[in-house]
C-alpha cells in the first residue's frame, strides 16, 4: 500500500510542477525566452492569498480569485515593461538576464512587505481526506484537489488553444512571428495574453503548492520554479502535453527517490535523470526535431 | 605615445585591461593601508578576485564560444572542495604555505577542468540550449553531493560515508575532514588580495591569449556560423570542448581562492547554488557579452554596489534590482540603442559647429 500512496503523492507533487511548467513552456513556445521570474510569481500569488484570508478575512474562494487576477495583471505589467522592449534585442540572453532582474525585484518586494520570516500558510482547501481500501490508503484533500485541478487546467487549455481564435493566434505566433503579423494577428497582444495565462496558472500553482507544504518565505517560489523548468525541458520545451507528462514524471521520480533511495539525494536524482534523458533524447519526451537548414 | 599607436589595436586593448586591473589593485592597496576602507569592504576584496576570475572565465563560454552555462558555480564548488580537502590534509605534510597553495590551485583547476570535460563530451555535440540545462543540473547535483558527503581520516586511512559523521567509524586519532552540510572547517587561510590579483592576471593572460590564437579564432568561427566552420574543416566538438574545459578549470581556480579565504567552507545555495551561477552570468551580460574588460568592470561594480548602498538599509536590494533592470533595458533594448546613437550623433554635430 505504501507504494500506491507514494505514487499518489508523486502525482500530486507532479501536478503542481505540471501547472508551473505550463507557464514556462507556453512563454518559451511563443516568445522564445526562459522566464526565470515565473517561480516568483508563484510566491507572490501565495502571499496575496495569505493576506486576503488572514489579513482581510475573505473566504478562500474569493482570496484565490483575487490572487489569480493580481498575478494576471502582474504578468502583463512585467511583460510590457521589462520584456517587450528586449524581445528583438541583439542577444537573446538580454531578456533572460532581465527576467533574473525581475525575479530579484519580486523577491525583494516580498521581503520588504512581508519580512524574511517563514509564515505559515492558512488552510484554504479544507476538504476531508479520502479513505480507500478500508482505511489503509488515504488521499489528503489537498492532493485530490491538486490532481483534479491539474487535469481540468490541461483539458481547458488544450481546448482553448485548439478551438478558440486567440489560441490559434498563439499557435501561429509560436510557429512564425513574421508570417503571423502579416496575417493580421496582433503579435504583442498575443504574447501579453500568453504571459497573462501563465501568471494566472502560477497563482493557482502557488495556492496548491503552499497548501501541500504550508510554509511561505520570499524564496518559496525559486526551487519549484527551477524544477518546473526542468519538467518543461523533460517533456519537450514548447509542448503543452509535454509539460504535463514532464511535470508528472518529475514529481513521481522525486517522491520515489526520496522514499526508496535517499531523502537527501532527491534533488541530485531528479537532475541526474534529466541529464540522462537529454543525452538519449535531446529534445525531451515530446519535443519536435527541427531540421537545420543551411 | 608613438609606440602605443604603432601597436595594433588588439595588443593595446589587452594592455589597457592589464593596466586597469593593476591600477585598481594599487588604489585599493593605498586605500587599505591608509585605513580608508571599512572592514566589511576589506573582507570583500578576496571574494571579489574570485568573482572577477569567474566572470572572465564564464565570458569565455558565453561570449567566445556562444554557449550558455547556468552551472558555473558548480565548477567553482568542485575546485573549492577538492583544493580545501587537499590543503587540510596536507597542512602538516607541506608546511610551506606557498607550495601548498600552488599545488592546491593545480588540483582545484584540474578537478574542475575534468568535470568540465565530463559534462562537455556528451552535451557539446548537441546544438541549442542544452549546455545551459545540463550545467544547471550539474551545479545542483554537485551542491547536493557536497551536502551529504562525509570524509574522515585516521591512522587506518580515509573513511567515506553519505549518512553522517558517526557512520565513518573513525578511530580515536581520527579527524573529520568533510563534515556533510557543515562542510570543511579550518582550511588554511592562504588567499590574500595580492595572490588574488596575480591570479586575475594569469586568468586574463590565458583567456586573452586563447581568444587571439588560432584556436580562439576557430572557437569564434563556430560561434558565428557552425555550419560554415564545419565545412572548412574545423573540428567543432574539439574546439568547443577546449573552450569549455578551460573555462571550467578557471572557475575551479576561483573556487580555490574562495575556499582558502573562508574558515568554514559550506556548500550552501547562496555561495555555490544556482543563484551564484546566475550572478556570474549577470556580470558577463552586463559587462558586455564577449568583452573581457567589461566582465571585470561589471564584477567590480556589482560586487561593491550593494555594499555602497548599505546606508539605504532594507531598500538596498530593491534599488539594486531596479537599477539592474534599468541598466539591462538601456544597454540592450533596440529602441534605447537607436536613441543613444541619435543622441551621440547630435553631440558630435554640436561639437563640430563649436570648432
Amino acid at each position: 500500500m505504501s507504494f500506491i500512496s507514494y505514487l499518489i503523492n508523486g502525482i500530486s507533487l507532479g501536478s503542481v510542477y505540471a501547472i508551473i511548467a505550463l507557464g514556462y513552456t507556453m512563454v518559451y513556445g511563443i516568445a522564445k525566452m526562459l522566464n526565470f521570474a515565473h517561480g516568483d510569481v508563484i510566491m507572490i500569488g501565495a502571499y496575496v492569498v495569505m493576506t486576503a484570508v488572514t489579513g482581510m478575512g475573505l473566504p478562500p474562494a474569493a482570496a484565490i480569485l483575487i490572487a489569480v487576477i493580481f498575478c494576471t495583471v502582474l504578468g502583463i505589467v512585467i511583460e510590457s515593461v521589462a520584456y517587450r522592449p528586449l524581445l528583438n534585442a541583439a542577444s537573446s540572453l538580454a531578456v533572460l538576464i532581465t527576467a533574473i532582474g525581475v525575479s530579484y525585484l519580486l523577491q525583494n518586494i516580498a521581503l520588504l512587505v512581508f519580512g524574511a520570516n517563514t509564515i505559515s500558510f492558512p488552510n484554504v482547501l479544507s476538504i476531508p481526506a479520502l479513505s480507500l481500501a478500508g482505511g489503509e490508503l488515504t488521499i489528503t484533500g489537498e492532493a485530490f484537489i491538486t490532481i483534479v485541478s491539474c487535469i481540468v487546467i490541461m483539458i481547458a487549455l488544450t481546448l482553448f488553444i485548439h478551438k478558440s481564435k486567440a489560441g490559434q493566434a498563439m499557435l501561429a505566433v509560436s510557429e512564425d512571428k513574421g508570417a503571423a503579423q502579416l496575417m493580421g494577428i496582433n503579435v504583442n497582444g498575443t504574447i501579453a495574453l500568453t504571459f497573462a495565462i501563465g501568471s494566472a496558472l502560477a497563482a493557482i500553482a502557488g495556492v496548491l503548492l503552499c497548501s501541500a507544504y504550508p510554509t511561505l518565505t520570499p524564496y518559496t517560489g525559486a526551487m519549484p520554479g527551477i524544477k518546473a523548468f526542468v519538467a518543461a525541458v523533460f517533456g519537450g520545451i514548447g509542448s503543452i502535453p509535454g509539460a504535463f507528462i514532464g511535470g508528472l514524471l518529475l514529481g513521481i521520480i522525486e517522491v520515489f527517490g526520496k522514499a526508496y533511495i535517499s531523502s537527501q539525494m532527491a534533488d541530485a536524482i531528479v537532475f541526474g535523470v534529466l541529464i540522462l534523458i537529454l543525452i538519449v533524447k535531446p529534445t525531451g519526451i515530446l519535443g519536435k526535431n527541427i531540421q537545420e537548414k543551411v | 605615445m608613438k609606440n602605443m599607436k604603432k601597436m595594433n589595436k588588439m595588443t593595446r586593448d589587452n594592455l589597457i585591461t592589464y593596466l586597469m586591473v593593476f591600477v585598481l589593485f594599487l588604489v585599493m592597496q593605498i586605500l587599505v593601508s591608509s585605513g580608508n576602507v571599512s572592514s566589511l569592504l576589506q573582507g570583500l576584496l578576496v571574494p571579489l578576485c574570485a568573482y572577477i576570475i569567474l566572470a572572465v572565465s564564464l565570458n569565455l563560454t558565453v561570449g567566445i564560444l556562444g554557449e550558455l552555462s547556468l552551472g558555473h558555480a558548480g565548477f567553482m564548488c568542485v575546485g573549492a572542495f577538492t583544493s580545501a580537502f587537499f590543503s587540510k590534509c596536507m597542512v602538516n605534510t607541506i608546511p610551506i604555505a606557498g607550495v601548498r597553495y600552488f599545488l592546491a590551485l593545480l588540483i582545484g583547476a584540474a578537478a574542475a577542468g575534468i568535470c568540465g570535460i565530463l559534462v562537455g563530451i556528451p552535451v557539446l555535440r548537441l546544438k541549442g540550449d542544452y549546455l545551459a540545462i545540463v550545467t544547471l543540473a550539474f551545479g545542483e547535483i554537485i551542491k547536493n553531493i557536497m551536502n551529504i558527503l562525509f570524509i574522515g581520516r585516521d591512522s587506518a586511512g580515509f573513511h567515506f560515508s553519505t549518512t553522517d559523521a558517526r557512520a565513518l567509524g573513525l578511530l580515536e586519532d581520527g579527524e573529520i575532514i568533510i563534515n556533510g552540510p557543515q562542510g570543511i572547517t579550518g582550511t588554511p587561510k592562504d588567499s590574500t588580495f595580492a595572490v588574488g590579483v596575480i591570479l586575475i592576471f594569469v586568468t586574463l593572460f590565458i583567456v586573452l591569449n586563447l581568444i587571439h590564437s588560432r584556436s580562439g579564432r576557430a572557437i569564434m568561427s563556430i560561434r558565428d556560423n557552425r555550419i560554415a566552420a564545419e565545412s572548412v574543416g574545423i573540428n567543432i566538438t574539439k574546439y568547443k570542448l577546449m573552450a569549455f574545459s578551460v573555462s571550467a578549470a578557471l572557475a575551479g581556480v576561483a573556487g580555490v581562492i574562495y575556499a582558502h579565504n573562508l574558515a568554514n567552507l559550506m556548500a550552501q545555495p547562496k555561495n555555490f547554488g544556482y543563484n551564484m551561477s546566475i550572478m556570474i552570468l549577470v556580470f558577463v551580460v552586463l559587462g558586455g557579452i564577449g568583452n573581457i574588460r567589461g566582465s571585470v568592470i561589471a564584477a567590480i561594480i556589482l560586487t561593491l554596489l550593494p555594499e555602497l548602498l548599505r546606508g539605504l538599509n532594507d531598500y538596498r536590494m530593491l534599488i539594486y534590482a531596479v537599477v539592474f533592470i534599468a541598466m539591462m533595458l538601456f544597454n540592450w533594448s533596440p529602441k534605447a540603442i537607436a536613441w543613444r546613437e541619435k543622441y551621440a550623433a547630435k553631440l558630435k554635430r554640436g561639437k563640430k559647429k563649436e570648432v
